[in-house]
């Protein structure tokens, strides 16, 4: 058998392991990027979640 | 540290923020490495070049399985010990699972053509896997669908324990019936029947898709940490607001 033979389903099937490898790791770091945005936006209006508020306050008080 | 100690979300997330670049970094290492063993592996005798579709099929396969037994404990975490980050752990992994099962088929199909003559047979191996393919997008539709994150954790887990009798059922499929599909070839006993000159290549692959796979599990968990964060932002501002 040439070894060139059947290249187009090799040439297939290594196409879509990039297309399936490149689009998960754009989907995490697009959707890391997407939450990050929003949380900073939230907490520019104030909004903090308790436990942070609370870490913070601790921090105040330790270095008081 | 304990890995108990890693169940809290604020520590997993330092965690992840330090472990997630040097994890990229060994992926693409062990990856270059890896494609440049597989290019130099020689041809089959009797399928010749397109043995190297195997280098792909076979990690995506091991890890659609591998990433389901990782959502069926993750499932006992939700349902047994009410694990904080077990159900984190789960949703974040079915669409990784998703891929790597997908890509599975895909690269099966390509293969299967010039070898079997179809791209597409209705065998028990081929059949489970796609079983499979679907319980992953049953367990997405699912987290989408219901609407209270900790009853779709445990409706999800429910799913997964029971989706996971399809994992002995891949695995053994070959063996149970009569299947177009080869038998086990690597993980058998009396040892593997693959030649080193495939056999090494087929090993490092796996490892850089396991590497890819762990990197990627670990930044999706950390992004469902941030959206639940979110969305307990959301449900304050509203309730400030209204």
């Amino acid at each position: 058998m040439p070894a060139t033979a059947h290249i187009e389903f090799i040439v297939g099937a290594y196409g879509a392991g990039i297309v399936v490898i490149v689009a998960l790791i754009a989907w995490v770091m697009f959707d890391y990027r997407l939450q990050r945005r929003i949380l900073a936006e939230l907490e520019t209006t104030g909004i903090s979640r308790r436990s942070a508020r609370d870490s913070a306050e601790r921090t105040v008080s330790d270095g008081a | 540290m304990r890995l108990s100690e890693l169940a809290n979300p604020s520590r997993f997330l330092r965690t992840a923020n330090l472990a997630i670049p040097w994890l990229a970094g060994a992926t693409a290492i062990v990856f270059a490495f890896a494609i440049y063993r597989a290019m130099l592996a020689p041809d089959d005798y009797q399928q010749g070049a397109t043995v190297k579709i195997m280098f792909l099929h076979v990690p995506s396969a091991w890890l659609g399985m591998l990433c389901w037994g990782l959502m069926t404990i993750a499932a006992l975490g939700t349902l047994v010990w009410r694990h904080p980050l077990a159900d984190v752990a789960a949703k974040a992994a079915a669409p990784l699972g998703a891929a790597f099962t997908l890509l599975c088929l895909v690269t099966g199909s390509l293969w299967g053509r010039p070898e079997w003559g179809t791209y597409w047979v209705w065998d028990a191996r081929l059949t489970s896997e796609l079983i499979l393919f679907l319980l992953y997008l049953g367990v997405i539709a699912l987290w989408r669908t219901v609407e209270d994150a900790s009853r779709a954790a445990r409706a999800v887990a429910i799913l997964t324990l029971v989706g996971a009798i399809d994992l002995p059922i891949i695995k053994f499929s070959v063996d149970w019936w009569n299947t177009l599909h080869q038998g086990a070839s690597v993980f058998r006993l009396g040892g593997s029947t693959v030649d080193p000159t495939i056999l090494i290549p087929l090993l490092l692959m796996a490892a850089a898709f396991t590497l890819l796979f762990v990197t990627l599990l670990l930044a999706a968990m950390r992004n469902e940490i941030l959206r639940r964060r979110v969305r307990t932002l959301r449900l304050l501002q509203a309730s400030a607001t209204g």
